[in-house]
């Protein structure tokens, strides 16, 4: 039992629900605590095959919680043993995972957000690159996700300018997968999330392994880990049904390993 | 003799020693220290065996020594039994020892990971000298063998922090071969070795003698050990059939003669 989330399982998808509605589930340190340990949980749970997280009330997450922080804040701390571990262990996630933005979502909140494999998010959602806005910069992984999102003069833009982006604008920047109106947001995101479920497990954590090393190898190097990749996914019980499901011209079911 | 805490066995010419001391992650004791050693002499002189393969069952390599065994000692009761004298002999094997390593290679671990000639690590897995932290330093040659791999200023980095680093950084630095996925590890340590079994084992033994002195020995001594190494092959049957394959066009057949 966790005080500052819910967490949940059902039809292969973990969910975890930031809940501190009255605080726009801003993070605390107990709270990125909570998350780290929930995400360990995901990550050993054989049964969870996809993870939705959002928000409770009418925010996905504000950032960090500033109400809270009592004198001088070492900030540099906080980010390396707080904000950076869980931003490692989700973006390390074998499974897919997507963030079901509800609201607001700022700061590091927008990072977290970011840090999803997918966001879908409801039409009164709104991002907001917050730091600039009381002096401090993008952190919990927002100077590497924006520009690999939406490209470096437009992540400029959005980090330097702080301005809020609408749900739409989200969307026609590709800062999110699609927008839905908010009481479709749920169902929507629900049968997003089982669908990922469904799919060969194994292999979209393979691709997500070696995807994001595409951005720091060259493609001969590449080359090799997609043959290294490949070897492994070929040989999962997965694999095996696509192709004999293929061949008997029927819907595989996978199950994941 | 009867082997406790590590498995040993033939896979055709590969010679394969597992530490297996799961439930502490393979730290190392004393005794285990001498079962490795003990075989890695047995499968020197076994003349069916070309290659050595060492491995670590479970979560990790080696984490480490057996901290309760030595919590107590002293220089008396340490210089008596010499224990470092084991990992001495671990020099004078003369055939290729590879390493598949996974998971953690600290301390002592990775003192005997140091202790191979040719190492591949699964991704993920971290490397470090801890001891700093518990007051003492590497005794089984870690600071010797680091600085002459990577340098003054790195190593002592290393070894005054006791922080553990990633694959990559090891690998950047020369410690390590290669890094694989953590599926394929044995995998592809075993397809090296079925490489290295193919090449004339006299060559590649004094290849391995021949390095070992140019790490140790002034250029020119080396130079000298090189050439009458070079020579002493003109004395074995494979140089003749390596020679004859060559100008005849087809794979040579290697006896070890």
């Amino acid at each position: 039992m966790y005080e500052t989330l819910l967490y949940s399982k059902e039809n292969g998808v973990g969910r975890i629900v930031l809940n501190r509605p009255d605080k726009l589930n801003a993070f605390t340190a107990g709270m990125l605590k909570e998350m780290t340990d929930a995400l360990k949980q995901v990550e050993r749970d054989k049964e969870v095959r996809a993870l939705v997280i959002t928000g409770s009330g009418r925010a996905f997450c504000s950032g960090q919680d500033l109400g809270n922080v009592q004198g001088e804040l070492n900030l540099k701390e906080t980010l390396r043993e707080g904000y950076n571990p869980l931003i490692q262990r989700l973006v390390g996630l074998e499974k897919p995972t997507v963030a079901m933005v509800n609201g607001a979502a700022a700061g590091a909140g927008m990072s977290l957000a970011l840090a999803c494999d997918f966001r879908i998010a409801s039409e009164n959602a709104s991002f907001i690159q917050a730091f600039i806005n009381i002096g401090l910069v993008p952190d919990s992984g927002s100077l590497y996700f924006l520009p690999r999102l939406v490209g470096y003069a437009k992540a400029l833009e959005l980090a330097v300018f702080g301005e809020k982006i609408k749900a739409e604008e989200a969307l026609r920047l590709g800062l999110v997968t699609k927008v839905v109106p908010a009481r479709a947001l749920e169902e929507t995101t629900k049968a997003f999330a089982e669908r990922l479920a469904a799919m060969p497990t194994k292999a979209i954590g393979l691709i997500k392994r070696y995807m994001q090393k595409s951005f720091e190898n060259d493609l001969a190097q590449m080359l090799e880990w997609e043959a290294f990749a490949q070897h492994v996914a070929g040989r999962t019980e997965d694999a095996k049904e696509g192709i004999t499901a293929f061949l008997e011209k029927r819907k595989p079911i996978y199950r994941g390993f | 003799m009867r082997e406790e805490w590590v498995k040993v066995w033939k896979e055709g010419a590969i010679g394969r020693i597992e530490l297996n001391r799961p439930q502490v992650l393979n730290a190392l004791n004393r005794q285990m220290v001498a079962e490795i050693v003990d075989a890695l002499t047995a499968f020197d002189k076994d003349q069916d065996i070309g290659v050595i393969v060492l491995s670590g069952a479970g979560r990790a390599f080696a984490a480490g020594a057996d901290i309760d065994e030595m919590a107590y000692d002293t220089p008396v009761t340490l210089e008596k039994l010499d224990q470092f004298s084991d990992w001495d002999r671990i020099r004078t094997i003369h055939k290729p020892i590879l390493a598949a390593v996974h998971g953690f290679a600290l301390g002592g671990g990775f003192e005997l990971v140091l202790s191979c000639d040719i190492i591949f690590a699964a991704e993920g897995t971290m490397f470090g000298f801890p001891e700093v932290k518990l007051g003492v330093m590497p005794g089984a040659g870690g600071t010797v063998k680091l600085t002459k791999a990577m340098g003054r200023a790195k190593a002592l980095e290393w070894l005054w922090t006791g922080e553990m680093f990633s694959a990559e950084d090891a690998k950047a630095v020369g410690l390590i071969n290669h890094i694989v996925p953590s599926e394929l590890l044995l995998e592809e340590t075993l397809a090296f070795s079925q490489k290295l079994l193919k090449q004339a084992p006299l060559a590649l033994r004094l290849i391995k003698d021949t390095v070992n002195k140019a790490v140790d020995y002034s250029v020119f001594d080396a130079m000298q050990a090189e050439r009458k190494n070079f020579y002493l092959l003109f004395a074995s049957e494979d140089q003749k059939e390596g020679m004859k394959a060559f100008i005849e066009k087809r794979r040579p057949n290697f006896k070890g003669k």
